[in-house]
């Protein structure tokens, strides 16, 4: 035990002298979070608008202040041609144009019909789509607050979004980049440290010597448990004071299900280095292998249930995509144990796996 | 009575179909400092990971005081110190932290077997909080057989460990070999250096993974079949031309600078031998006998 534990020592001593792996280890995780919580998201705030009012009627004016006092809009310019439409587009600030039809309160008192136009710049769709939405639903509601106490046929139906109110891309990218990062520091962190050793020709001693290859696997995986134990509780604590994503479940079952990713990552790694001879091979190995699927098929960014399903069965054998339904299912639903049992035992039976094709695949000699 | 410390059956080793090593067999004696002679990729590493069971033979037996390398390995690693080509410390640990760390996997401490240690210890503990990485090549050797040392083993293994070391530190080096087989410890020790040779109890030279003789570093010289001189002109260059063209030549190497030159016995004719030089215009010639030392032995066997 002794030994055991001279060998965790000595991996501590690696990894705090190493500048890159710590800036790796806690660098990153903070860098990245904030990068997708605050770069990359696809909320819509302050889009620039443009207005052609040909009415400039009470009814117009409301609904044009009702649209730039939601927080989404912000008035770029009053058009006073159609002409001018065009050419705003084109300098590309303007996201979206709404134009009133000449007399619009009048036509509306009369004939209970009139015409707004939204156009929209759909050179991104997705923008351009929610951008739509947003005005419609803006428009819809004035029109429902002005019928108030008219016999007109109405449903409304009231909209609430489960879970995540506000629509927050961050709930979304939380559980995500947790797993993504636990999964490269896990897996990559000792692949290169396991591989390292072989390089530098410190493996022939280490089987030399009296450890058992089973202690020489754990005393290199363990700080590394710690470690990105502590980076998960990092990310959950930034997740939670900058982002405001809300925890509703159990914390302890949440930092027992990161332990137990962690540990398959971990695991993963292991493989990866016993298969491999060098930390060039290893790094890419674990880059190419772990990183793009687990950013691409494990629903973090794109919905599992709208790709092919060739990729739909890809995707069932990415233990990632077990740890976010379970942290989603935790921190954003508040679950308790008996709805993620499943995805659990998957990921114990993934880390099962890995060990013991590693442990079988650790050679006692050098070749 | 003398007692074998390795025994190695016909072993062979082979990486695809390239033997490294083609039915070796040799034994070791307890307490014997013995050396493997040889140019890089003679087989000396291979040798040596199969006996410290970092490899399996492909064919025939060994055995380390008596264990078996393949069955025994468990055993068989406890009881032995060996120091790989690259020396096996880490860069980025102190001195100290790197003789604690193998103390410590190998189940003992510094402070207990201080006593095995301190005459090559002692060299480098003034700078024990230095990192091994910022260590000189003999000093980084130092701490690796230290290392090597620390669990007191019965054997030592020692692949090329004065490989890009200074002559200082190599003369050092072999004085504390020395001094350890004093103290009952069997070395096996692997150099290119022929003239390290001269220092071990006896020596194997070793070439394409067979063994070219085994005996003592002066069976090897005794053994030299031809008469050796040792030729020197102002033009080393066309010299060596110059005698490989000499009639009754065996052969012809160049000796730091030198030349050594052999022939049969009693065939040697000085007067001769000048008269031809001079007639390739080579003047400020020294012609002498020599006794051979074990590099021409060594080329002689590989010419065989």
């Amino acid at each position: 035990m002794k030994r055991f534990w001279g060998f965790v020592i000595k991996e501590f001593y690696h990894i705090f002298r190493d500048f890159r792996t710590l800036l790796i280890l806690f660098g990153m995780p903070a860098v990245q979070l904030l990068l997708f919580g605050y770069v990359i998201t696809n909320e819509i705030k302050d889009a620039r608008i443009a207005i052609y009012d040909q009415s400039k009627d009470e009814v117009t004016r409301r609904i044009s202040e009702k649209i730039l006092s939601s927080g989404y809009f912000l008035l770029d310019k009053n058009l006073q041609s159609i002409q001018e439409i065009e050419p705003v587009f084109k300098k590309g600030k303007v996201k979206l144009v709404v134009v009133y039809e000449p007399k619009f309160a009048e036509k509306l008192q009369k004939t209970g019909v009139a015409n707004v136009q939204i156009i929209s710049d759909a050179s991104d769709p997705n923008t351009a789509n929610i951008l739509v939405n947003y005005a419609q639903g803006i428009i819809n509601n004035y029109l429902v607050s002005i019928n108030i106490g008219q016999v007109t046929m109405q449903i409304i139906p009231e909209i609430r979004m489960q879970y995540n109110p506000e629509l927050k891309g961050v709930f979304m990218f939380v559980p995500g980049i947790m797993a993504m990062l636990l999964m490269l520091i896990s897996a990559l962190m000792t692949s290169l440290s396991i591989t390292r050793e072989k390089e530098l020709g410190t493996m022939e001693l280490l089987l030399v010597s009296p450890l058992r290859p089973i202690q020489i696997i754990i005393g290199k995986v363990l700080p590394y448990v710690l470690l990105a134990f502590a980076d998960a509780c990092i990310i959950l604590l930034m997740g939670k004071f900058v982002f405001g994503v809300p925890i509703q479940g159990n914390v302890i079952l949440l930092l027992a299900e990161s332990l137990l990713f962690i540990t398959m990552a971990l695991s993963l790694g292991i493989l990866i280095s016993s298969i491999t001879s060098s930390q060039q091979v290893a790094m890419t190995l674990s880059l190419v292998a772990l990183m793009l699927p687990t950013i691409l098929l494990s629903g973090f960014i794109f919905p599992i249930e709208n790709m092919p399903v060739v990729l739909q069965w890809l995707c069932q054998a990415m233990p990632p995509k077990y740890f976010i339904t379970i942290i989603k299912a935790i921190m954003l639903k508040g679950n308790s144990f008996i709805f993620i049992w499943k995805e659990t035992l998957i990921l114990i039976g993934f880390t099962t796996l890995f060990i013991l094709i590693s442990v079988k695949k650790f050679n006692i000699r050098l070749a | 009575m003398t007692q074998v410390s390795i025994s190695v059956k016909a072993v062979t080793r082979k990486y695809g179909t390239h033997p490294a090593l083609d039915a070796i067999s040799f034994d070791v004696k307890k307490g014997e400092l013995f050396g493997f002679i040889g140019p890089d990729g003679a087989g000396k590493t291979t040798l040596f990971r199969i006996l410290t069971t970092l490899l399996l033979p492909d064919e025939g037996e060994a055995t380390v005081e008596g264990l078996d390398v393949v069955k025994d390995y468990k055993k068989i690693r406890r009881i032995i110190g060996y120091m790989p080509g690259k020396f096996s410390l880490y860069m980025d640990l102190t001195v100290e932290e790197n003789l604690k760390f193998y103390a410590t996997i190998f189940g003992t401490t510094i402070e207990e077997n201080y006593h095995l240690i301190k005459a090559i210890y002692s060299q480098i503990e003034p700078f024990r909080k230095r990192k091994a990485g910022q260590l000189s090549g003999g000093m980084k050797q130092k701490l690796a057989l230290s290392c090597a040392l620390i669990h007191k083993p019965v054997l030592l293994f020692l692949d090329e460990p004065t490989t890009g070391v200074d002559a200082v530190s190599r003369m050092e080096f072999w004085d504390m070999l020395k001094r350890l087989k004093e103290g009952g410890i069997t070395i096996l020790v692997s150099t290119p250096y022929m003239d390290e040779a001269s220092l071990c109890d006896r020596v194997a030279l070793i070439q394409d993974g067979k063994i070219l003789q085994l005996s003592t570093p002066q069976q090897v010289v005794d053994h030299f079949p031809y008469e050796l001189y040792n030729v020197s002109s102002g033009d080393i260059y066309n010299l060596l031309a110059d005698l490989r063209n000499y009639p009754g030549m065996m052969s012809c190497y160049a000796f730091g600078q030198a030349a050594h030159i052999s022939f049969i016995k009693e065939t040697f004719r000085e007067t001769h031998l000048r008269d031809f030089l001079k007639e390739k215009e080579h003047n400020q010639l020294t012609i002498e006998p020599i006794n051979p030392n074990i590099e021409d032995c060594f080329m002689e066997l590989m010419n065989r």
